[in-house]
């Protein structure tokens, strides 16, 4: 029995697919989307970033929000665990402690979608490889 | 179920599972299910990354790391730095050889900065055995609006426009090749995928096929469409297992899912693709004789015309199109043939997929905007000549082309410009040479291959060829004389006017083409008989320094011919007439006294 009758049978079945290489699709240009960085060291797992991460997936995919998450080491901020990076595109980095559910909801409100910013940011005084 | 958070994505194309990659997906599922993120992280197995250089490779995603060379000890590694503390395994990391830095991104590398990938788009990226992959591609999407929303001409002048050419090497126009197959009238038509990849070092088609078989399926169908067919068939070597085995597996999933069979997509269409298998013979990549093949007779071309348009398989209209052709009819028609077109020069719109092989840093599958100059596919994408040697040539076109040279290397690389420059475009096998390899064995070289895979049936191509070989043979064996340059060059050229068939017509190139570029190397051969790039043996003569030897008597040991003499303290000899210059005096010198010259 032909799974695919017709072409919008095919056109839906291949709209339901893509979010299963989405991931892939949207590592192939991450400077365009949005890049979160969750650190993901002992620190950060025993107060919760492995939830915060899952509530950022599951969030910005309801919404529709392009964005890349990725999980890092230790971003040396372990006084104020869970820590995320956020990179809007073409903007620089900013970092962000202590967030929570209840925190990343607030980040996605006002940050990722308005580019408010929200209390909570932590300078970063640091350099890396990349940004030299 | 919860969404996957990363990807791993490991090469499992023919050269890096031969590096035991399916080891390393097994190693990795392990260590996945220790660590307990058997659910976060998803292992797919993918076609050729293109890099085969240093094989095996992987690709994690989202972040786009790639490792190369990485053995299957390495997986657990991955996992616990990379996946579990998202730190990046530095020592697996790609080295750049001119800055001597690690770069961690595929995109940062300058094997893939110039690249275009078209025919290769799937390759490396969905898993070759799941069709979801690819309809979540926009597979299939291609047919499904060719049949339900174009006529067959709508179709074939949407071909037509987008100026694709035979990418197997003789550049005919696609959609002019779908055109005469339609306006020939007949009850039965066949559509045929030519995957008898035969040229030395071109793996091409076997990476299409291995990587992204649905495509293939795809476009033939499209073109079964257009010109009236309802069965296709895909002629490919035997020698080809992997791709066989997963072409099996697309068109069964594809059957399954009603996107090949009767009324696909609910349209009055049918279609459906069987495989036959080619013994691997050289002349049945050209279409009378692989149709011939087909049929169960002896693999042998006829002359054209007939075209098989008009008369191919089973006396039936048939249109012939080689896999790379294929792989690039449904971007064409999902993007537009004006999209198509603006890639590309002039002439010849799109990219071209090259097997880089040889003397050259990065060995792998690229796929390049045609116009692309030689100079940027070996020094930039191919890293430049290994160890540091100078560029001698580079021969495109297997042994049917010939080869290029320095002063070609800003040509764009198009049908016509190779043409123009003395090689051809081939199929796509693209071989770089050094200072170390001599012009006239490497002619030889693919004289003997033509001459192995010679069918036969015309005198000038079984005889000419012959004698050619052997004239080649009596040079480098510093037995030339002064005509047999003049003799080689006008048997050469009668080879290329009266033989029957494409092999016969393009199988004096690599000569003719090494005379035209290298003439000095022949005369060297033959008249001073001396080889200068020294690979000729029998024109290579050991001498031993009488200032530096020392008279160890460690060569004369060693000589399994009794070739050396001499005194203990004294300088040793050796004897011309016995030496069978085998080398182990020279590798046994402690103190540098023998040498080649």
């Amino acid at each position: 029995m032909a799974k695919v009758k017709t072409l919008a049978d095919l056109r839906k079945m291949s709209e339901d697919l893509k979010t299963k290489i989405q991931l892939r699709e949207k590592g192939d240009n991450p400077e365009s989307m949005i890049q979160l960085k969750v650190s993901m060291a002992t620190c950060g797992i025993a107060s919760g970033a492995k939830e915060v991460m899952d509530f950022f997936i599951e969030e910005l995919d309801k919404q529709n929000i392009d964005a890349v998450v990725t999980q890092t080491g230790c971003m040396g901020y372990c006084f104020a665990e869970p820590t995320i990076e956020i990179t809007l595109p073409g903007q620089d980095p900013i970092v962000y402690g202590f967030v929570n559910e209840l925190k990343a909801k607030e980040i996605i409100e006002k940050y990722v979608k308005n580019g408010e910013m929200v209390e909570g940011i932590i300078p970063t005084n640091y350099q890396t490889p990349d940004n030299q | 179920m919860g969404k996957f958070k990363n990807h791993i994505l490991v090469c499992l194309g023919t050269g890096c599972r031969a590096s035991q990659s399916e080891e390393i997906i097994r190693n990795f599922k392990t260590a996945l299910e220790e660590n307990d993120l058997e659910n976060d992280v998803q292992i797919v197995g993918t076609g050729c990354f293109g890099f085969c250089e240093k094989g095996p490779v992987i690709k994690m995603v989202p972040d786009n790391t790639f490792y190369v060379l990485v053995n299957p000890e390495d997986a657990n590694e991955i996992v616990l730095e990379h996946i579990v503390k998202g730190r990046k395994v530095e020592r697996l990391l790609y080295v750049d050889p001119e800055t001597k830095k690690h770069v961690s991104d595929s995109k940062h590398m300058g094997f893939y900065k110039k690249q275009i990938r078209i025919a290769l788009r799937n390759c490396g990226f969905i898993n070759p055995e799941n069709i979801d992959e690819y309809i979540a591609r926009d597979g299939y999407a291609a047919l499904g609006s060719v049949i339900s929303e174009m006529t067959p001409q709508e179709a074939i002048n949407v071909v037509k426009d987008s100026e694709l050419r035979g990418r197997g090497g003789g550049g005919f126009p696609t959609g002019l090749k779908w055109e005469l197959t339609k306006k020939s009238n007949s009850d039965q038509k066949y559509v045929v995928c030519n995957a008898d990849e035969g040229d030395p070092g071109a793996f091409m088609d076997r990476s299409i096929l291995e990587g992204d078989p649905h495509s293939v399926l795809e476009a033939m169908a499209i073109c079964g469409y257009c010109i009236g067919a309802n069965v296709g068939v895909i002629y490919i070597r035997a020698e080809y297992p992997l791709a066989i085995q997963r072409l099996k597996i697309a068109i069964q999933q594809a059957r399954d899912y009603g996107l090949l069979g009767n009324e696909i997509l609910g349209s009055k269409f049918n279609f459906d693709i069987e495989i036959r298998y080619g013994a691997g013979a050289f002349v049945c990549g050209e279409e009378t004789a692989l149709i011939h093949s087909m049929e169960g007779l002896r693999g042998e071309p006829t002359v054209k015309p007939p075209f098989p348009a008009v008369s191919g398989y089973k006396g039936k209209p048939t249109n012939v199109n080689n896999v790379e052709t294929f792989a690039n009819i449904p971007p064409i028609f999902l993007k537009g043939s004006s999209w198509f077109k603006t890639i590309g020069n002039e002439k010849s719109k799109g990219t071209k997929v090259f097997a880089l092989a040889g003397k050259v840093n990065n060995v792998g599958l690229i796929e390049v905007p045609m116009g692309t100059t030689l100079r940027e596919v070996i020094f930039d994408i191919g890293g430049g000549i290994k160890d540091g040697k100078k560029f001698k040539a580079v021969q495109t076109g297997g042994p049917s082309g010939g080869c290029l040279t320095e002063k070609h290397l800003d040509t764009p690389i198009d049908y016509d410009n190779l043409i123009a420059s003395g090689s051809m475009m081939g199929s796509g096998g693209m071989v770089v040479l050094d200072e170390d390899d001599c012009m006239v064995d490497v002619a030889r070289f693919y004289l003997d291959f033509t001459v192995e895979e010679s069918c036969g049936k015309c005198a000038p191509c079984r005889i000419g060829n012959k004698r050619m070989n052997e004239m080649l043979e009596k040079i480098t064996m510093g037995k030339g004389e002064e005509d047999d340059i003049i003799r080689l060059k006008n048997l050469a050229n009668v080879i290329k006017d009266t033989s029957l068939c494409g092999l016969g017509q393009t199988s004096p190139n690599p000569v003719l083409s090494t005379m035209d570029n290298f003439m000095h190397e022949y005369v060297a051969h033959v008249h001073d008989k001396k080889c200068p790039a020294k690979q000729c043996k029998a024109l290579m003569q050991y001498s031993i320094d009488p200032n530096k030897c020392v008279g160890c008597t460690l060569c004369s040991r060693v000589c399994p011919v009794d070739a050396i003499s001499g005194e203990r303290k004294e300088p040793h000899k050796i004897n011309a007439a016995l030496c069978i210059k085998c080398g182990a005096c020279m590798e046994k010198c402690k103190f540098g006294a023998i040498s080649l010259s």
